[in-house]
């Protein structure tokens, strides 16, 4: 069943249009992310979704109900963490969760019961009497997810939750989201960060307040337009200036290689053959999958002059 | 004198807590240095040391030839620090936060006049320089907070996941400029938690709990890990150490 509709949603600010016609629905079960950078709108189309800000123009469906008609219906079904979520740092982590069951009008059985659970998924049982301010970014998140998840609601929209967040840990608060699905919840998340999106059901690209593309993972890779491959050498400012001349292909330093962007059509061997003309090792050079930022910024539109992007 | 930073036992503690622990590392002069580690693990400890702002517990360090234990004040005059957070004043052109900026480092008149008008040339600046600062996107935002980073032309900048947050094509954009001051003799020493980024750099150290448990190039230690990229590489390794405890 559909958890989440939207239909052209449209939210301005003055003369700026933050979203700009989004449409987007999430299923039972789905986990779904919203991938931008900041100013792309995604805190603004989060906010319009959970009827924290009004929009413009277009249709919020949240379980059977429409927003603007039933919002008192829809709240207990929603939980939404804002990007800075608050929790009481001289409060511990269980005074925390206490603090929220209050909020959300547990009796003291349910909240025993409901804590017990959160700590199982989120590992925080082992931390209960320590002070949230004494907490890592990491366990931070977890401490602010599972306050949100005390009242156990059916959807859950989190905005940002993994800014400031070490890798592994990023990866342990996906694999919480990805069980909360698993177990019936919609779960709708933003990340500026294209490289967390792999255990996302679906994915939304969203930019200058508009979706530049939808899909899962591999089938937003399989969008790119052309070929990349990597060259082992070494990036020196000379070799750079080397690339100025040649046609048909344009190369970027990453890290201690290049990155080759090839036109379809152009094979390995005639880039060979071109890389020899312009005196370049081309012995290390392999082929490479594109990468979903390669993707997004395809999808803006080839390389736009940077100077003119905004008025 | 060729590297910009070395490190050797470098130690803080506090009271029983060792933040960082005995940590050992080189990084040449125009080297991109980038500086990774779980949550908690020691990193900002080990830059504050660096910067001049933390006396270590033991353990030696010299920043730009300059010894931490003896002169940090001097430090802070000869680096420069960039973070994502640092916030150039919103209600002041580009140029009027590069003015105070500059004269906080004690350069004035002609030569602060000179100097903004080869940072702006360099970074390209040219077309926002002149607009408030609030008002710019954060692309532009992050380009001029690195101008001011750079006024006083330390050779050696902190950056403080200096990304974070922006439009792809910005992002490439930044690091071109990064690898231009590199080639210029800049070293840039870059801290983040996001991987993609630390594939830009040329050699990265992964702390955990206060130790440095690896050190080199970021393909060396994704091939090392038989993993499929940095991102993989750093779970594995950080939770392979995390389980063994």
């Amino acid at each position: 069943m559909k958890q989440i509709e939207v239909n052209h949603l449209t939210k301005k600010y003055n003369s700026l249009t933050a979203v700009d016609g989004i449409n987007l629905t999430a299923e039972d079960n789905e986990l779904l992310a919203v991938v931008g950078p900041d100013g792309a709108g995604k805190t603004s189309l989060f906010r319009s979704i959970c009827g924290l800000i009004g929009f413009d123009d277009g249709e919020v469906r949240i379980g059977s109900y429409d927003l603007s008609e039933s919002f008192d219906k829809i709240k207990p079904l929603l939980g939404y963490m804002p990007q800075q979520f608050s929790l009481y740092p001289d409060l511990s982590v269980e005074e925390n969760l206490h603090f929220y069951a209050g909020l959300f009008g547990l009796n003291k059985e349910e909240f025993n019961k409901r804590k017990e659970r959160l700590y199982n998924f989120s590992g925080l049982g082992a931390f209960r009497n320590r002070r949230a301010q004494n907490l890592s970014g990491g366990m931070k998140q977890k401490l602010a997810l599972s306050c949100n998840l005390i009242h156990n609601p059916k959807i859950l929209i989190l905005d940002e939750p993994t800014t400031g967040v070490d890798p592994l840990s990023r990866r342990q608060f996906w694999e919480i989201l990805k069980s909360l699905c698993q177990s019936g919840s919609t779960v709708i998340v933003s990340t500026p960060y294209m490289d967390e999106v792999a255990l996302a059901d679906r994915t939304i690209f969203m930019h200058c307040g508009k979706k530049l593309a939808e899909g899962a993972p591999d089938e937003l890779i399989a969008m790119y337009e052309g070929d990349l491959y990597r060259l082992e050498i070494e990036p020196t400012a000379q070799q750079m200036k080397k690339f100025d001349n040649l046609k048909g292909l344009s190369a970027r330093r990453f890290g201690a290689s290049i990155h080759l962007y090839v036109s379809s059509g152009i094979g390995e061997d005639e880039i060979r053959r071109r890389l020899d003309q312009i005196d370049i090792d081309s012995s290390r050079l392999e082929k490479i999958t594109a990468e979903l930022e390669d993707v997004f910024i395809q999808l803006m539109g080839a390389e736009p002059e940077l100077e003119n992007i905004i008025e | 004198m060729n590297n910009a930073v070395v490190i050797d036992n470098l130690t803080k503690k506090f009271g029983d807590f060792t933040a960082v622990d005995k940590i050992s590392l080189k990084v040449e002069y125009g080297e991109i240095f980038g500086f990774l580690g779980a949550n908690g693990a020691g990193k900002t400890t080990a830059i504050r040391m660096l910067c001049g702002l933390l006396l270590p517990t033991s353990g030696t360090g010299m920043v730009n030839g300059i010894d931490v234990n003896r002169y940090p004040e001097k430090i802070k005059a000869s680096i420069g620090y960039m973070s994502q957070k640092f916030s150039l004043y919103g209600d002041l052109t580009g140029r009027e936060n590069l003015e105070f900026y500059g004269s906080v480092y004690g350069i004035t008149n002609q030569r602060l006049k000179v100097r903004i008008e080869e940072l702006s040339r360099e970074l390209n600046l040219e077309n926002f320089i002149d607009r408030l600062t609030g008002s710019l996107p954060i692309g532009w935002r992050q380009r001029l907070a690195l101008a001011a980073a750079i006024i006083h032309k330390p050779k050696i900048v902190f950056l403080d996941e200096p990304t974070g947050g922006v439009d792809p094509v910005f992002r490439r954009k930044f690091w071109e400029i990064l690898y231009q001051l590199a080639d210029g003799g800049t070293t840039l020493f870059v801290t983040t938690h996001y991987m993609d980024e630390a594939e830009f750099c040329r050699r990265i150290s992964i702390m955990h709990r206060g130790q440095i448990v690896e050190i080199g190039r970021p393909q060396a230690l994704v091939d090392k890990y038989n993993e499929p990229d940095l991102q993989e590489t750093f779970i594995s390794l950080i939770s392979g150490l995390e389980n063994n405890e």
